[in-house]
């Protein structure tokens, strides 16, 4: 499977990482590298297998409706990159 | 004192000829004196450190000493210490100062423990070589006296290479693919993956969350179980932790191996192995054969998949654990982003390195439209094959045992242009974690003067029986006690 | 060319629970920005998930309330963007195997017939924060407390065909959780937030037409300004030869007006897969049987009692019924005013009249169905006049004072129904009025007759300072003009 200069664009902005012209050739041999390695799966017979999420057949805890979170606000902003009145801010959102 | 281990710098505190304090200056002291040539410490936490000895100390005074209580050690840079720097060897952590604990964390705090600093490690964990690291590669105390340098393995080379150079006793670790068991090969200690769910992975920044499993990693494999009984267990906050009582992992540690069953995976002792490795680990087979094991082949026939079936599910899982790093409330931003995307593709362009960002994108790849199923389902499906693999080898024998790698260790850089050749490095690891099953490394020759590992793999939850057949084995051999010169 | 309209609808219901669905913060609403966000809701790093049982149990009864399949095995996924207001950079929802399967509700509709909607999955999900665009030097602000707030998403059959089943529909469920108590139902608070999915297709044909979702519908009128406004639109363009783009729109109700989100369309590829930080749930026996226990009386029940209980018409329980706030209103002022049409009439009359006008819930009404059932006794029992009712309501409605009484008795609002009183003050007026005596009594038409009848009244109340009981009044003026 060969992966073209398209994909790697796309999937670069679905993923929100800037890749200049120049990363893109090089992205374009290694990630056809590793999908040319990855592509051994198809040889595999997987009729009837179920897919396996997990390691072990557990299955989920319900934590019950306790609050047990107080207000860190100021620890948890005190490392963020831009706050004001108690908000994160980021560049202006345009819906 | 450098070169005693856990169990025997905890019992020179319990008899009171040293001190805590004197203790953790003595190692904070090499650290300074020694880590220039390895790079192993990110971080080291001297102010920390002296403090939690001093209290340390005032806890044993009292009566209330845990074996820990009082030892030094260091946390690889994955785990989240809360008023200290965690980076996870990346730019985009490089001042994120978590207000919370990890679990594992939590869990050495409350036995007593002196953490000395955060280890070095690949970025996010991923890589084999610890050259992905966005502060700079580790050195393996191996070779040293060779011309060229050698990588100490990754993620946890950090870990491994503190722990062989003497540094630290004892380190934490984690596991994705083969991050501890293979750096602890190539550094000549002795590690431990647990099963998943074992460990509990919360503050454990994640890689991929269905394979990431915290571990231990020091020179013996006593040392090993006294780390587990201290982090293994079940914890509210990780979903996938289990509800599972926790044996005492030292208590079994002396149990004769004879009628030990052990298995030789035939796929693991393929032509990828050079002569002089198997050897080594056809040696250390005979060693078993000797204190009573019988020994015989078993196949693993879907294990040859395993590189294949990471390779998908991984980068996936790491693509969305990844996401939550976007410039918005902690870590990197980039400088003056003119609007959101561009904050958002600067700061992870910026904040990430070429391997992370690889994988992040071969993930998104592997999951998008049209290529879901031919991907990520197929590889789950494989997955389950080779699950299966080892529920059968399990019910035939009581343990596997391989080499670790397929090589000792290698150059730094000589594996860096190529991705996938820095894969195959994880050729014999991979599949245990995509098994979830337990398995170790343990020191068992060396090759031109480089250690080589022994891999021994469990059945689910038989950390203890791991711990009891490497703590035999080294208390016939010594390969364990041999110090990098 | 005729058109047959075809809606679906999308509903997000904030469920009530006490803490967020994956974190112990608390899910109160009105706090400070960013003070019920913590480690888990910012998505620290290395921090992980762990489901709320509560957000299941409602879940449930959900399911259950819709005559819906629960599934007993149920996976969350993750539905991967980025938005500053999600901080794992995806949503952790169900797609594959949601909570509920399918379900249906059935709708009364305005000419006396009932509907059946289909719903086709509910699926368990956490809700995102806000992104609030006040000007932060250019920049927008981003408050967390929302996020990770538990939500049931309800999609349904595209049954609808048009804006008054979609209505009914949306009060229908509306009346449905609030009565399970799973969700407030306030939905200026976004506590119930749906969204439109409208298509159109030539009258008859078997293919459905290209869809619009219209997102921000906060109110029931909005909803059916959006469906209506919608309609036209698309109609417009599909008349003029135009085809409709397939997109999301944001209607704004105080404009009437949508418009597209762009920013949300461009390449959209969720990449849902497995989330590998949680487990299958497993719902089993005991859980269900102990949710269905926990099943309140539901609408369509409490509509049937109503009517059998009270005697209500259909109009007026199914009305009083739909909403468990309302019901409760009305039950509490009917346990006190025995009168249950006359206390139907004022619930749905005054009552509701002054809460549209002020835009409020019958919650916060500041009268209540105590006092409303005790002014219903005092007109039923012909203490006061329906003019003086209003003073009297008015009079709790500002606060004055909360006893209806008092209140009469303060105002002066009782009427005067002393027959012997009352036919000497009739007499003494119409000695007064000869001319219009003669009037009336020379009047051949019933109906002009009775008109005029009126033109004593007012000399009537005047005499009696409008303490006259007006109905004896009018029985003693026919008796003494002779008919």
């Amino acid at each position: 499977m060969t992966i073209s200069r398209k994909d790697i664009e796309k999937v670069a902005v679905l993923a929100r990482i800037r890749v200049d012209e120049e990363q893109v050739s090089a992205l374009e041999t290694d990630l056809g590298n590793i999908l040319d390695l990855v592509d051994q799966l198809a040889a595999a017979d997987t009729a009837n297998v179920e897919p396996m999420a997990h390691p072990l057949n557990a299955v989920q805890r319900l934590r019950a409706d306790e609050v047990t979170e107080t207000n860190q606000r100021e620890a948890f902003q005190a490392i963020a990159p831009a706050t004001e009145n108690g908000l994160y801010l980021v560049p202006r959102v345009i819906e | 004192m450098h070169n005693k281990s856990v169990a025997e710098l905890s019992r020179e505190l319990e008899s009171g000829k040293i001190s805590s304090l004197e203790l953790t200056q003595q190692f904070l002291d090499r650290i300074k004196s020694e880590d220039g040539q390895f790079n192993s410490f990110i971080t080291v936490t001297e102010e920390q450190a002296l403090a939690d000895a001093r209290s340390a100390d005032e806890q044993r005074a009292a009566g209330k000493a845990t074996p820990w209580t009082g030892v030094p050690f260091a946390h690889k840079d994955i785990f989240c210490t809360n008023g200290v720097r965690t980076t996870c060897g990346s730019k985009m952590l490089e001042n994120f100062v978590p207000p919370y604990d990890a679990t594992v964390t939590e869990n050495f705090r409350r036995a007593g423990a002196v953490c000395v600093g955060k280890t070095n490690m690949d970025e996010f964990a991923m890589g084999s070589s610890n050259e992905s690291s966005y502060f700079g590669a580790v050195t393996n105390p191996w070779g040293l006296n060779q011309d060229e340098k050698r990588v100490p393995g990754g993620s946890s080379g950090g870990s491994a290479a503190a722990v062989a150079a003497r540094l630290v006793p004892a380190a934490t670790a984690t596991d994705t693919g083969g991050s501890i068991r293979q750096p602890a090969a190539l550094c000549g200690i002795t590690g431990l993956k647990p099963t998943y769910g074992r460990v509990s992975r919360y503050g454990m920044i994640a890689f991929a969350s269905s394979l990431d499993q915290g571990g231990t990693m020091a020179r013996t494999a006593e040392d090993n179980a006294l780390m587990l009984n201290v982090m293994a267990g079940f914890d509210p906050k990780d979903s996938t932790s289990i509800d599972r009582d926790v044996p005492d992992y030292t208590a079994t540690l002396n149990e004769p191996l004879k009628g030990l069953k052990i298995g030789l995976p035939r796929e693991y002792f393929s032509d990828q192995l050079s002569p002089a490795m198997e050897q080594q680990v056809r040696n250390a087979v005979t060693e078993y054969e000797k204190l009573g094991a019988t020994v015989k082949e078993v196949s693993l026939p879907n294990a040859k998949l395993a590189i294949a079936a990471y390779y998908v599910i991984a980068p996936a899982e790491a693509s969305a654990n990844l996401s939550r790093f976007d410039g918005a409330r902690y870590g990197y931003r980039c400088e003056a982003p003119k609007d959101l995307m561009d904050m958002y593709t600067r700061t992870r362009a910026e904040g990430f390195g070429a391997e992370v960002k690889r994988r992040i994108l071969v993930g998104t790849y592997a999951l998008s439209a049209g290529y879901f199923d031919a991907y990520y389902l197929k590889a789950q499906k494989v997955r389950r094959l080779i699950q299966q693999d080892f529920i059968n080898a399990f019910k035939e024998v009581d343990v596997l045992m391989s080499p670790t790698t397929p090589s000792p260790a290698f150059i730094q850089g000589e594996k860096t242009s190529d991705p996938v050749t820095m894969y195959l490095e994880d050729v014999f690891t991979i599949a245990i974690n995509l098994a979830g099953v337990p398995a170790m490394s343990v020191p068992a020759g060396f090759v031109d003067g480089l250690p080589v590992g022994l891999q021994i793999i469990g059945d689910y939850f038989s950390e203890a029986r791991l711990l009891n057949a490497a703590h035999q084995f080294q208390q016939v051999t010594d390969w364990h006690q041999r110090e990098p010169q | 060319m005729q058109w047959d309209v075809v809606i679906g609808l999308e509903i997000h219901v904030q469920l009530a629970t006490k803490t967020k669905i994956f974190s112990g913060s608390s899910t109160a609403y009105g706090a400070e920005p960013n003070t019920q966000a913590n480690a888990v809701d910012l998505a620290m790093p290395g921090t992980l998930p762990v489901p709320n049982e509560q957000a299941f149990r409602y879940a449930v009864m959900f399911g259950l309330a819709v005559n819906a399949e629960i599934e007993r095995r149920s996976v969350f996924e993750r539905k991967n963007y980025f938005y500053p207001d999600l901080p794992k950079g995806y949503q952790t929802t169900q797609l594959e195997r949601p909570i509920v399967g399918p379900g249906y509700v059935d709708i009364d509709l305005a000419n006396g017939e009932s509907k059946r909607v289909r719903i086709h999955h509910a699926h368990l999900e956490e809700d995102a924060g806000k992104s609030l665009h006040e000007d932060f030097h250019g920049m927008t602000g981003i408050d967390l407390n929302r996020a990770g707030t538990p939500l049931i998403e309800v999609v349904t059959e595209p049954d609808m065909t048009n804006a008054e089943e979609a209505v009914a529909f949306a009060k229908k469920l509306h009346g449905i959780v609030t009565s399970l108590g799973i969700c407030d139902g306030d939905m200026s608070q976004g506590s119930m937030r749906f969204d439109v999915n409208i298509s159109l297709k030539p009258k008859g044909s078997e293919t459905l037409g290209t869809r619009t979702e219209t997102k921000n519908l906060n109110s029931f009128r909005f909803m059916e300004q959006a469906i209506a406004h919608e309609v036209e639109r698309q109609m417009d363009i599909l008349e003029d030869g135009g085809t409709i783009v397939q997109e999301t729109l944001l209607y704004n109700g105080d404009r009437d007006e949508s418009r597209s989100m762009r920013t949300k369309e461009e390449a959209n590829d969720y990449r849902y897969f497995p989330c590998p930080d949680l487990l299958p749930v497993e719902i089993d026996e005991a859980f269900i049987e102990d949710a269905r226990n926990r099943l309140p009386e539901l609408p369509d029940a409490r509509k049937a009692r109503f009517m059998d209980q009270y005697g209500l018409n259909d109009y007026d329980a199914g009305l009083l019924a739909g909403d468990s706030k309302l019901a409760a209103f009305f039950e509490e002022a009917v346990s006190h005013g025995k009168d249950a049409k006359l206390t139907a009439n004022w619930i749905q009359g005054e009552l509701s009249a002054r809460l549209n006008a002020e835009e409020k819930s019958v919650a916060e009404s500041p009268i209540t169905g105590a006092q409303l059932g005790y002014l219903v006794v005092r007109i039923a029992d012909n203490t006061i006049s329906s003019a003086g009712a209003k003073k009297v309501f008015e009079a709790l409605w500002s606060g004055e004072s909360d006893n209806v009484d008092a209140i009469i008795d303060a105002k002066g609002l009782k009427q005067m129904s002393d027959t012997g009183a009352l036919e000497s003050m009739v007499d003494e007026v119409l000695a007064g009025m000869p001319d219009q005596v003669a009037q009336y009594q020379n009047e051949e038409d019933p109906k002009k007759r009775k008109k005029m009848l009126g033109g004593f009244m007012g000399p009537l109340m005047k005499a009696s300072k409008g303490q006259g009981n007006p109905k004896l009044f009018n029985e003693i003026l026919v008796k003494k003009l002779g008919g």
